[in-house]
């Protein structure tokens, strides 16, 4: 029998862990899953509540082709070939993936002289479907586009994801697996007596022979904890704004801009939950907890939206978010395995790590001997299939056969998102179980549509509080 | 409320394992006061099966959770608030409707259309498509939420709206918070401040971006024991506070800003209809109500397809809303005995400040809308407005209503030029 094993709360184990990933964000995540094939007594810990709650819950979550990386780079081949495992992943695990594909939309003389160097680095990346369409094709692609587009890239292998899902089911396949997960336990200093680091928690001490530094926008401070200075991370903030699923309809690709000397300028997509998202900013800062909006900020994204599709900005606006993406002052990615600390840190994730996770975790697995570590033999981890989310799908009210054996699945809470009764519950009771108001939203979409809880809020608060008060945790006040 | 058996004979279509098939007479999504009372009359006309369908447990719609007096008819032009608990009304339109002959079906939800008049329909008893003769769209409407009016800041918990306040105090007794703000000014905001105070939470100021309410109007507000401060001419813009609300920053119109401490925040008001069924059916809307846009007789675009109550309009009084379901069931009558549906008929539009007439669409000679008037919204106070209707030009009606027109507030415009408009004409044209 395995052992299943989740904690939010109390003092952790006293044993000995051969490896402590720290940080379950998608990387995070995905590494673990990856050290759940091994033989090895491996911890996954967050200081959030949930695993996913950093950077990888707030991105534009496009799966990457890869095809304007910077060639050559460590991050060009990780987000290629994570790509495909990704893909192939989410059709095993039923993680929600459309194939839109993506035009690149120019707007103005020197945006369309962009496009064939573009065109040209893509083949460069390893990608050869892109190809340049004239004014026409584009209208004809995307009739609802603003007067004035002269052309764009075409990339069809671009596609849309669910960026929660994946983080959840690597966590969940990692769990199932073996490994430990401990949420709410802030890593705050590193002492290493040569075999052991003894971290210091919020939740007491953790005493690991290996660690691994997934830490995202904290991966610099928690480096240096161990005694290394190899970068800083700079957060670069990015607002989104989510607009209402009846504009869905609007847009057909994934219309990102042509980055010029100018800009990068802001992308139109639809998201596989059928809202579509116009975003992200980017700006430089210097705290690491500014996922807030501004002002300022909607306001630009607002009128560039305006451009790009007018239609849409008329639209009922569902939320916003902003995430940070951990920028440093390497152009790639910093993946390193620190023999003398035990450790291994990877740094610089910046907005490709979604795509990458696979490819990034199978990375670090080659080069954890390095370390020390040894891994023996693997073993396959048993499947999963994670509850579907997305709008592509059949959703749980859609189907019948299901709604027969288990009414649960008939009987609707949130009414915006369609969410039941059954799909609540699950997530409540499921391997690594929704905790939160924000962490039920991310595996149901429940309280997550366009009326944010003015018809559902407090019947979903109370399944929440029920559901805390059975596993002997406080309950949430309402939001 | 039990969900009824569906009716005799229910098939599966083909290709669709799973999914039941029948038909109903008159099939009305939502049981709010609208819906209800527009079931009553139909069951009791006898219209065959009236079949109400409403997605929460219980029916009645938002007077569910209005645990305030106001509701119901006391004054047939509800001017002045009802006597009735917005529960106590919902409870008898439902038990009036049932009484009627009406099927009332509870926890079923219409997610989208599978034909013209045919619904398709999710419930924990399956999935049905239900095709009736006429479909009477009364989904309501509900406040914009923190998002949807563009105010930044963190995301954190303690950010409501006025309909998630009332069913988390009255219908689940939940902590709310100690300290609150409330976004707006109207009797729905002093309603949100009764609620909170039920449930120990001082409100620290309403907040309102309006200047104040000339006296004589401010009179019809519900009145709270103890004042609460009302901060005209200031908006919210910034919500502060990293898991919690901390506070929300504050911007006076002459620019002056400052952050006031507080844990929860409810977003009142600021409507919009829930037109997702009537969109999805591609039932055209108004541009300036964004509810289905109907004629005087309540009909849509789309043959058999009427839409009543708040759905047209964000917001009138219950009893409004429970009048149009009432008046539109006639003009369903009419339509089962075989009246032909008319064509389009000529746009009602509006200049600004106007934002919206409802209803808003005419035919020359057809029936008049609910009592004789249509319903406007301006966006700013004024004073003496002068309204007149136009077609193509022409002057068709030139009068000053007797009282000023307030944002938020109903103002009247009365419906005797109708007949007098073009039919092969241009839109008419709303102006002050
Ligand atoms: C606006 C935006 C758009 C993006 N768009 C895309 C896209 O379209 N496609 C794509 O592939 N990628 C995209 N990205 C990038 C992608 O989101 C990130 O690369 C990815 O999420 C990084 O994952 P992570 O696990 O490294 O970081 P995170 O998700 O931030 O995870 C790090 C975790 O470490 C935890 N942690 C930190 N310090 C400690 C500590 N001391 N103790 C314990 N736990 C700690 C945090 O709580 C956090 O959960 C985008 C990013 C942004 C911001
Ligand atoms: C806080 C507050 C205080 C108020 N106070 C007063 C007052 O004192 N006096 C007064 O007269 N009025 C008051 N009102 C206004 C009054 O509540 C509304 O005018 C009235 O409820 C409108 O009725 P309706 O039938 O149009 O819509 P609603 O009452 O909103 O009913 C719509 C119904 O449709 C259902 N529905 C929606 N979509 C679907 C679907 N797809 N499938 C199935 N069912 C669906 C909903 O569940 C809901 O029950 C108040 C409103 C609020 C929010």
């Amino acid at each position: 029998m395995i052992r299943v094993r989740v904690t939010t709360a109390g003092p952790l184990p006293g044993a000995t862990y051969d490896v402590v990933v720290v940080g379950a964000g998608v990387v995070g995540s995905a590494i673990a899953r990856e050290l759940a094939r091994h033989r090895l007594r491996t911890a996954l810990v967050d200081a959030r509540d949930d695993v996913g709650d950093g950077t990888s819950k707030a991105n534009t979550a496009i799966l990457h082709t890869g095809f304007d990386a910077v060639p050559g780079s460590l991050e060009s081949r990780l987000v290629r070939e994570g790509r495909h495992l990704l893909a192939a992943y989410a059709a095993e695990t039923g993680i929600p993936v459309e194939p839109l594909g993506a035009l690149l939309v120019a707007w103005d003389r020197e945006q369309l002289d962009a496009l064939p160097a573009l065109a040209a680095k893509a083949e460069r990346n390893g990608y050869h479907e892109a190809a340049i369409i004239g004014p026409d094709e584009v209208y004809r692609r995307e009739p609802r586009l603003g007067p004035g587009a002269l052309g764009a890239l075409d990339v069809p292998g671009e596609s849309v994801i669910c960026p929660w899902t994946t983080t959840l089911a690597y966590a969940t396949q990692a769990v199932r697996g073996g490994v430990e997960l401990h949420l709410n336990c802030r890593v705050e200093n590193i002492a290493d007596d040569g075999e052991h680091h003894e971290l210091t928690t919020g939740r007491g001490p953790l005493r690991t022979r290996h660690l691994i530094n997934a830490a995202g926008l904290h991966a610099d401070e928690l480096d240096r904890r161990l005694g290394r200075d190899d970068f800083t991370v700079t957060p670069r903030r990015g607002q989104l704004i989510v607009f209402d699923k009846l504009a869905r309809p609007l847009v057909n690709h994934i219309l990102l801009p042509v980055p010029t000397a100018l800009g990068k300028g802001v992308l139109v997509s639809p998201t596989v939950y059928g809202n579509v998202m116009l975003g992200p900013t980017a700006e430089d800062l210097d705290d690491k907890r500014a996922t807030n909006s501004t002002e300022e900020g909607l306001r630009a994204l607002l009128s560039q939206g305006e451009r790009i599709m007018p239609e849409l900005v008329a639209e009922e606006i569902t939320t916003v978010y902003a995430g940070l993406r951990s920028a440093t002052e390497h152009e790639d990615y910093r993946i390193r395995a620190h023999p003398a600390q035990r450790s291994l840190t990877v740094g610089g994730i910046r907005s490709t790590g979604l795509t990458a996770s696979m490819a990034i975790a199978a990375h670090v697995m080659d080069l954890l001997p390095e370390t020390g570590l040894a891994l023996g033999p693997a073993r396959e981890l048993e499947p999963i299939r994670m509850p579907n989310i997305g709008e592509a799908f059949p959703r749980p009210y859609q189907r019948p056969e299901l709604i027969a054996a288990d009414p649960a699945y008939g009987t609707l809470v949130c009414h915006c998102e369609r969410v039941s009764l059954g799909e609540i519950r699950d997530a409540l009771t499921a391997t690594v179980p929704a905790c939160s108001a924000d962490g039920l939203r991310r595996r149901t979409r429940a309280r997550g549509g366009r009326c944010q809880g003015f018809y559902c809020g407090p019947a979903v608060d109370d399944l929440l509080d029920t559901a805390a008060a059975e596993r002997g945790a406080p309950g949430t006040v309402t939001r | 409320m039990r969900p009824d058996g569906p009716s005799a004979r229910p098939h599966s279509p083909a290709g669709h394992p799973g999914i039941t098939e029948r038909t109903v007479d008159v099939l009305v999504v939502g049981g709010g006061p609208a819906g209800l009372t527009a079931a009553r009359r139909l069951a009791a006309a006898g219209a065959g099966r009236v079949e109400v369908l409403d997605r929460e447990r219980e029916p009645g719609g938002i007077p569910r959770h209005c645990f305030h007096g106001g509701f119901g008819a006391r004054d047939p032009r509800h001017l002045v608030p009802g006597p009735l608990h917005g529960p106590e009304y919902a409870r008898r339109l439902a038990a009036d409707a049932l009484s009627a002959g009406a099927a009332l079906r509870t926890s079923v939800t219409a997610t989208g259309w599978a034909g013209p008049r045919t619904l398709e329909i999710t419930g924990p008893g399956g999935i049905e498509r239900v095709t009736a003769r006429a479909v009477v769209l009364a989904t309501g409407a509900r406040e914009r939420p923190r998002a949807a009016r563009l105010i930044p800041g963190t995301r954190p918990a303690g950010v409501l709206t006025t309909g998630e306040l009332q069913q988390a105090v009255h219908l689940h007794g939940r902590r709310i918070g100690s300290r609150a703000v409330v976004v707006g000014a109207d009797a729905i905001a002093h309603n949100a401040v009764l609620t909170l105070r039920a449930a120990g939470v001082e409100t620290v100021a309403l907040v309102s971006s309006r200047p104040p309410l000339p006296v004589p109007l401010s009179l019809s507000l519900p009145r709270p024991r103890r004042p609460v401060t009302v901060l005209h001419r200031t908006t919210v813009t910034e919500l502060v506070g990293h898991g919690r609300l901390t506070g929300v920053r504050l911007r006076h119109e002459d620019g002056r800003t400052a952050v006031v401490a507080c844990d929860t925040v409810v977003f009142t008001g600021d409507w919009i209809p829930d037109h997702e069924l009537a969109r999805r059916g591609g039932i055209p809307l108004d541009p300036g109500t964004r509810g289905p846009a109907v004629d005087t007789a309540y009909r849509t675009a789309e043959p058999g397809v009427f839409a009543v109550g708040n759905l047209l309009h964000g917001v009138e009084r219950a009893g409004i809303a429970a009048e149009e379901g009432r008046v539109a069931a006639g003009q369903v009558l009419r339509h089962l005995a075989g009246e032909p549906w008319p064509g389009p008929g000529l746009p009602v539009r509006v200049g600004a400040p106007l934002l919206w007439a409802a209803p808003n669409r005419v035919h020359p000679g057809g029936p008049p809308p609910l009592y004789g008037r249509f319903i406007l919204r301006t966006a700013r106070p004024l004073a003496l407005p002068r309204l007149t209707v136009s077609q193509d030009g022409r002057i068709l009606y030139r009068r000053r209503p007797p009282l000023p027109a307030l944002p938020g507030r109903p103002v009247h415009l009365g419906s005797g030029w109708t007949s007098a408009a073009d039919p092969a004409g241009g839109a008419l044209l709303i102006t002050v």
